[in-house]
């Protein structure tokens, strides 16, 4: 490169820095009406630029010492199934895919009620300090290690009981993922008849797939995926029929209690039938709607530009806020996971990606990349959420405990809030969107519906069009999350079988019908324990348990960059150890914090002892305190809280013996004269042309 | 002239193989080449065995995807 252009190129790296600077100063001071995302956006991709221009090449280059020399798995052992060395992008596209969800979605739109600055700027130094890194990191020690999962890693880096520990940690995890987003799924059907229709009839569409692609056109996804989605359009707008029809309208027509059911009932069908039958075919229409919805709702809102209303902070950072309860520090930093920092991440990112990779160097784009990617999609949720008027967002995300169930009540109760809205207001937007009623539909995914519709619909106008984009964002959400339901099932029942198979070894076989039963039983009834108390929650089910979730996202990202800590020491590259170290500490204090709070704090709406204890004595009184309806009801929720309890202790003391696990493993490492990491041996890229 | 159709159709063909792989299934005929090269002795799966093949590595215990 000639002197001059290299000049020119730090000159414009100079300039995009500015640039980010003053947008972000825009945003932090602005104090008025409203500002316009531009702002936002603009930040958003000089901070993304800029770190995976520096950051990311020094993580690379000094760091790791990426080697483009070294052969990878895939071109070791190249089979053609498993072991593929893939296009660069081709693998970017496959690792987007299988990071991104309703995760980096629903997060940021419930941290949304702290304001727009809190949450974009704990996604901007999240992502680019924390989850890229620990992505990246993951990618890199599996691709040196053959590809192998976390679980494994872990268990030959830190020993045999830390691998344990790890895994009753991530099914633990996995129990409350799935219980909380299969409540996200309730509170948006729940009334609903034309959501409740269209995901519905997803299941016989995934279904007809399945038998096409077993019997009719075999191997031939992308041609039946196509038709699939036809049909999923036609299911979308003949939901708007069957609203319209009473008599039908009435038939799907179902209270939360009644889905919550029905889909523990569902769940627990479609993990044990064969996988080709619904939970594949079901799997392609949601990976594709996914990645198109994600595409659309970022170049939507890169055209569209909308104003944000929501102000810059609001009051709720006292932890006084009616969608999550808890201050800004710790709860917000557990309430936006993935987009920022995602424990579940490792686990994709020691499955197949490495597996794909032709070249160790691949490790920068994909891993830390890929991850920049996702943030920037929990950027525009953000925006999508922010731009709704901030009275509609908390008649929306409020539960009914505090603001009641008609529009007059709570438009005057949000308004007492400072958020100005009236009864007519909330009637209008419901109607607009085809929906009898938008009180309290918690849980994130109808608020980033509306959303978004409103954001299309501004860019594309049409009779009836707002009720179209509604329900085919609360349609893309669902069926995602049917899809997790029913694959987290399935791997709970593995996580169950290898866990009971110590104890009992004929449980471990994954061919067997009975093992498989009883294994899939204890999955779904665990789940469901938390779906059904979650239904029956006196603060509507996402204000307490989202924070359980993000604990323990969190805490599977502390481990996992624990993890990263014990093998750079290990490889004798301490001098770095600060990139892993920092955000592991940041994370075990937030996870800890919010842990102990959710424990212990003296507001019954965040302490699950105090809630606890509030239910309880107020029972011992005689007195009945809503929504509970009798003493018996009063009992369930003292006994919940006391369960939520439980499982918190369980998160922070797996937490911990990870932590003590992994200082135990570094300060042996620290002891060695040589490095002592378990990688495959050196092979050489030429060494393997023949 | 030809160039940009060569070029536009190798980029359908790319993203026509991410949405396989973003499916769990890796390109067909990249793993008939790598056979005809690697284990010419060994007949290859037909693309329907493929298939069920992929089908079942990818929800077979340890595999994990994000929420």
């Amino acid at each position: 490169m000639t002197r001059a252009s290299r000049l020119f190129g730090h000159l414009g790296w100079i300039a995009l820095a500015l640039l980010g600077a003053g947008s972000l100063a825009v945003l932090a001071l602005h104090r008025g009406e409203s500002v316009n995302a531009v702002w936002l956006i603009a930040s958003t991709i000089a901070t993304l630029a800029i770190s995976y221009r520096f950051y990311s090449r020094f993580l690379a280059d000094r760091v790791l010492q990426l080697d483009a020399t070294r052969a990878t798995p895939a071109l070791r052992r190249n089979d053609g199934l498993d072991y593929v060395p893939t296009d660069r992008w081709v693998a970017f596209g496959h690792h987007f895919a299988a990071i991104a969800g309703a995760g980096p979605l629903v997060g940021p739109v419930l941290a949304a009620q702290m304001g727009y600055l809190p949450g974009t700027l704990w996604i901007l130094i999240g992502v680019v300090l924390a989850g890229a890194v620990q992505d990246m990191l993951v990618l890199f020690f599996s691709v040196r290690r053959d590809g192998r999962s976390l679980g494994e890693m872990i268990r030959s880096e830190m020993g045999n009981a830390a691998g344990v520990i790890a895994m009753i940690g991530i099914l633990m995890i996995v129990i409350i993922l799935l219980a909380v987003l299969a409540l996200v799924v309730v509170k948006a059907l729940a009334q609903s008849p034309w959501g409740t229709f269209t995901v519905a009839m997803t299941i016989p569409i995934a279904v007809l797939m399945g038998l096409t692609l077993r019997y009719l056109r075999p191997g031939r996804i992308l041609e039946v995926s196509a038709l699939g989605l036809v049909l999923l359009f036609a299911a979308i707008w003949a939901g708007g029929v069957v609203a319209a029809d009473p008599h039908w309208a009435a038939l799907f027509t179902l209270d939360a209690k009644t889905l919550a059911w029905l889909l523990i009932a569902y769940g627990f069908i479609a993990a044990v039938l064969p996988v080709w039958l619904l939970l594949a075919p079901r799997d392609y229409l949601s990976t594709f709607l996914k990645i198109g919805t994600v595409l659309l709702l970022a170049v939507a809102v890169f055209i569209a530009l909308p104003d944000l209303h929501m102000p810059a902070l609001t009051r709720f950072v006292d932890g006084s806020g009616p969608v999550f309860s808890g201050s800004l520090f710790p709860f917000l930093f557990i309430t936006i996971a993935c987009g920022s920092v995602s424990g579940f991440h490792a686990l994709v990112a020691s499955g197949t990606t490495p597996k794909l990779l032709a070249d160790e160097q691949q490790v920068r784009l994909i891993g830390y990349g890929g991850m920049l990617m996702e943030g920037f999609v929990a950027i525009t949720a953000l925006v999508a959420a922010c731009a709704l008027d901030p009275g509609l967002y908390f008649a929306m995300n409020s539960p009914a405990a505090l603001i009641g169930t008609d529009a007059v009540h709570a438009a005057s109760t949000i308004s007492s809030w400072g958020f100005l809205i009236t009864p007519e207001q909330i009637t209008g937007a419901a109607q607009q969107i085809g929906e009898t009623s938008l009180l309290s539909r918690t849980g994130g995914a109808p608020t980033l519906a509306v959303g978004m519709a409103q954001i299309l619909h501004g860019l594309i106008p049409g009779q009836g069009m707002l009720a179209f984009w509604y329900h085919y964002a609360i349609l893309f959400e669902a069926l995602f999350i049917l899809t997790t339901v029913d694959a987290g099932t399935r791997v709970a029942r593995f996580l169950i079988q290898d866990l009971a198979g110590m104890a009992y070894a004929p449980l471990q076989r994954t061919d067997s019908w009975a093992a498989n039963l009883f294994a899939t039983g204890i999955a779904v009834t665990g789940w469901g324990y938390f779906l059904i108390q979650g239904v029956s929650d006196p603060l509507g089910g996402i204000n307490s348990l989202w924070p359980l979730f993000g604990i323990a996202n969190q805490m599977l990202a502390a481990i996992a960059l624990t993890f990263c800590c014990a093998v750079l020491v290990k490889m004798k590259r301490e001098r770095y150890l600060w990139v892993a170290l920092l955000p592991t500490l940041w994370l075990l204090v937030c996870t800890l914090t919010a842990g102990w709070q959710k424990l212990f704090h003296t507001d019954p709406h965040i302490g699950f002892l105090a809630a606890a204890k509030k239910f309880g004595d107020a029972a011992a009184r005689g007195e009945i305190l809503a929504p509970a309806k009798n003493i018996a009801d009063m009992q369930r929720i003292v006994g919940n809280n006391q369960v939520d309890a439980v499982l918190c202790v369980l998160f922070i003391a797996v937490m911990l013996a990870v932590v003590v696990l992994g200082l135990h493993t570094i300060l042996r490492a620290r002891r060695e004269q040589q490095a002592c990491a378990c990688e495959t041996p050196y092979v050489g890229v030429a060494g393997l042309e023949h | 002239m030809t160039a940009l159709v060569s070029r536009v159709s190798g980029l359908c063909r790319k993203i026509a193989q991410t949405a396989r792989l973003a499916c769990g299934v890796p390109d067909y005929d990249n793993y008939l080449r790598h056979m005809r090269e690697q284990h010419p002795q060994t007949p290859p799966m037909t693309h329907e065995q493929f298939f069920a093949n992929r089908l079942q590595a990818r929800y077979r215990p340890g595999s994990s995807r994000c929420c």
